[in-house]
């Protein structure tokens, strides 16, 4: 046991000492990121969209000023009537609707409630969710305005609806899959390599001659990756959060554990790699082609998985990002507990058991 | 297998590809004494190492160390051992102190219960302890790696070209290093370029193109010197070489340093006789003498290459 701490200890210095390795595990994630944050946070600016007022009063108005004052909006058109919607958004122009219940005022009044639709244009389903946001979160703070000082609150009620993609299947939501991306390309990457290192620099043909087990240097090469990668998903959850508004609705403890056990799968699928690939480059680039495509293209990150071929689809049950994908959606947007991502966490436990047991088994006990 | 012996080697065949690199290979090295393993570069030197420190398998034959089989007990052997590959092979990111004490760690001991062991050669470099092991020069690094095979007291040391690329001082140095360590019980097997060295070893062994020529104690090997030495001294070596290699043909002549050397039957002093005659100009100065180690290695090998 002190021998595979040793050897831990090493591996953080070999971490520490080595800036391509920092930049690999922390720049890159962040840059990632904040690019993908760059370029979201520019997508939501002059959105255009329509009003449907079929009140027409002076809480309408007022809601619609502050929509429209709030920057991310123009106002493009102002509706007549509900079958106008439907040609609106086939012309292309506008993202969205607002609906306003007709009483609108008065409802508010007397009953205490009104009702507001969104209507958002969803095929471009990330966009529109974040459209959705912003729109409802402007209406909360505009009935929190009017309610200060009052003894029965008032309610609107915000129902959005989304155009041509109606339960968002197949979304594709850039922060969770980006969390997927980075954690699987930093712990597959820097494992393979740290450990075709010690071959390439001759210190594996030592560590051979010792009485180290195949399973103590592999689970001390994992370590250590382990812990940094964790400690790398908390800037990313957080940029997610406050550049994106990306709400975690469940548990971050469960996130976490999930996480955890998806980095873990990662690493033995970079110790799998090193075990084959004789030297850094092979090993780097096994790891980005084998991991950094499927992982774009068949996880459901980019192309919703409903829309592919069957066979494709058969292939994706074999990736583990598909499943971590789900889990962590469900996680983050729907705020799923573990009942609803058993199936997932298992198929990744089975996973990383079966990765971790082959890689030992591989794992060369010789130079040959 | 015999109990007095550290390593012996039965026989030992291996191959890469259509390279031989060791042909039917035998030696024994006693307990508690050193073995030098003399021969060029892509001899078969390091071959024979990785198959004794267990890192390769061999195609046939078989091989023991400290009594232990080398492919079936693999895992005892890797326990007992000290190995030092030829390529510096220590973690040139960590520092002189961490990288021992990290060997230390992996072998489930510590520097401080060894210590006695590595001592003379540890106190050398622990003045640059906070040193990384890359910025140390070529001398200091293979102390330390000598100090890492070491610290956790192997019955059997191998060191693969422990002296190549240090400088003559460090070389010397680290031999006496040797014997104190012979000295306390373990068995060495060394491997070298340098014939020189082989006078140092307890019994030597030279390998050319995967076979071992020949073993035994360095000076049986010189008495087993075929025919006669003549050792010749001239102010123009380079030219006395070029006249002398005419008449006699190529590699009869052997330059070290300013003597020359030349081996042959009796007769060949009378021919030398006449040829210093005839060229005064060269100032010959013509002995025989009794060979060095390197005279029978360059012998074994001539002999060898001609067959």
């Amino acid at each position: 046991m002190r021998s595979f701490w040793a050897f831990v200890k090493k591996e953080f210095y070999h971490i520490f000492r080595d800036r391509r390795t920092l930049l690999i595990l922390f720049g890159i994630p962040v840059a990632q990121i904040l690019i993908f944050g760059f370029v979201v946070t520019n997508e939501l600016k002059d959105m255009r969209i329509a009003f449907l007022d079929h009140s027409n009063d002076e809480v309408t108005h007022e809601i619609r000023e502050k929509i429209i004052a709030s920057g991310f909006f123009i106002n493009d058109a102002i509706l007549e009537s509900t079958n106008q919607i439907e040609p609106a958004f086939k012309k292309g122009n506008i993202r969205q609707v607002v609906v306003f219940e007709d009483h609108f005022q008065q409802k508010l009044n007397r009953e205490g409630k009104a009702a507001v639709q969104i209507i958002t244009d969803a095929s471009d389903a990330n966009t529109a969710s974040q459209l959705v946001n912003y729109t409802s979160a402007i209406i909360m703070q505009y009935v929190n305005e009017i309610n200060a000082g009052k003894a029965l609150p008032m309610t609107i009620h915000t129902e959005a609806r989304m155009f041509y993609n109606e339960s968002l299947k197949g979304v594709y939501l850039f922060v969770p899959g980006t969390i997927v991306l980075i954690l699987m390309l930093i712990s597959a990457i820097m494992t393979s390599i740290s450990i075709t290192r010690e071959k390439e620099m001759g210190t594996m043909e030592t560590l051979l001659v010792s009485p180290l087990k195949p399973a103590q240097i592999i689970l001390g090469k994992v370590m250590p990756y382990m812990l940094l990668a964790l400690v790398n998903a908390i800037p990313i959850a957080l940029l997610g959060y406050f550049i994106f508004g990306l709400p975690i609705q469940g548990s971050i403890v469960l996130l976490a554990l999930e996480s955890l056990l998806f980095i873990t799968l990662a690493l033995a699928l970079g110790i799998l790699f090193s075990t084959i690939a004789p030297n850094q480059m092979v090993a780097m680039f096994a790891s980005m082609i084998g991991l950094l495509l499927p992982t774009l293209i068949l996880s459901g990150f980019i192309f919703p998985l409903e829309n592919m071929p069957q066979w494709l689809q058969i292939f994706s049950y074999i990736l583990p990002p598909r499943w971590f994908l789900t889990i962590i959606k469900n996680i983050m947007l729907k705020g799923a507990g573990l009942e609803f991502v058993w199936r997932e966490t298992l198929i990744l436990a089975g996973m990383t058991i079966v990765l971790f047991t082959v890689s030992i088994k591989k794992f060369k006990i010789r130079l040959q | 297998m015999n109990g007095n012996f550290g390593i012996e080697v039965r026989g030992l065949s291996k191959s890469f590809g259509k390279t031989k690199a060791l042909k039917n290979v035998s030696l024994a090295v006693e307990k508690g004494s050193i073995f030098g393993l003399i021969g060029p570069d892509g001899a078969g030197k390091s071959t024979l190492f990785r198959i004794l420190t267990t890192l390769y398998l061999p195609d046939s034959g078989e091989a023991f160390v400290s009594g232990l089989h080398c492919v079936k007990n693999y895992k005892e052997i890797r326990k007992r051992v000290g190995y030092m590959p030829g390529r510096f092979s220590l973690y040139q990111d960590l520092t002189v102190e961490e990288n021992l004490s990290f060997y230390a760690s992996v072998f489930k001991t510590t520097v401080k219960e060894n210590y006695h062991l590595i001592k003379d050669i540890y106190q050398q470099i622990e003045p640059f302890k906070n040193r990384r092991a890359g910025n140390l020069s070529g001398g200091m690094k293979q102390k330390l790696a000598l100090s890492c095979a070491l610290v956790h007291k192997p019955e059997v040391l191998f060191l693969d070209e422990p002296t190549t690329g240090v400088d003559a001082v460090s070389r010397k140095e680290f031999w006496d290093m040797l014997k104190e360590l012979k000295n306390s019980g373990i068995t060495i097997l060394v491997s070298t370029p340098y014939m020189d060295e082989a006078m140092l070893c307890d019994r030597t062994g030279f390998i050319q193109n995967g076979a071992v020529l020949k073993t035994g104690i360095p000076e049986s090997i010189i008495d087993d010197f075929q025919g006669e030495m003549f050792s010749v001294t001239t102010s123009k070596p380079q030219e006395t070489v070029k006249l002398l290699s005419e008449e006699l043909g190529d590699n009869t002549v052997f330059r070290f340093g300013s003597e020359l050397h030349i081996y042959g039957n009796p007769s060949m002093e009378i021919f030398l006789k006449a040829f210093k005659e005839s060229h005064p100009g060269l100032n010959l100065e013509i002995q025989n003498t009794r060979p060095g180690i390197e005279d029978c290695f360059i012998q074994l090998m001539n002999s060898n290459n001609e067959s």
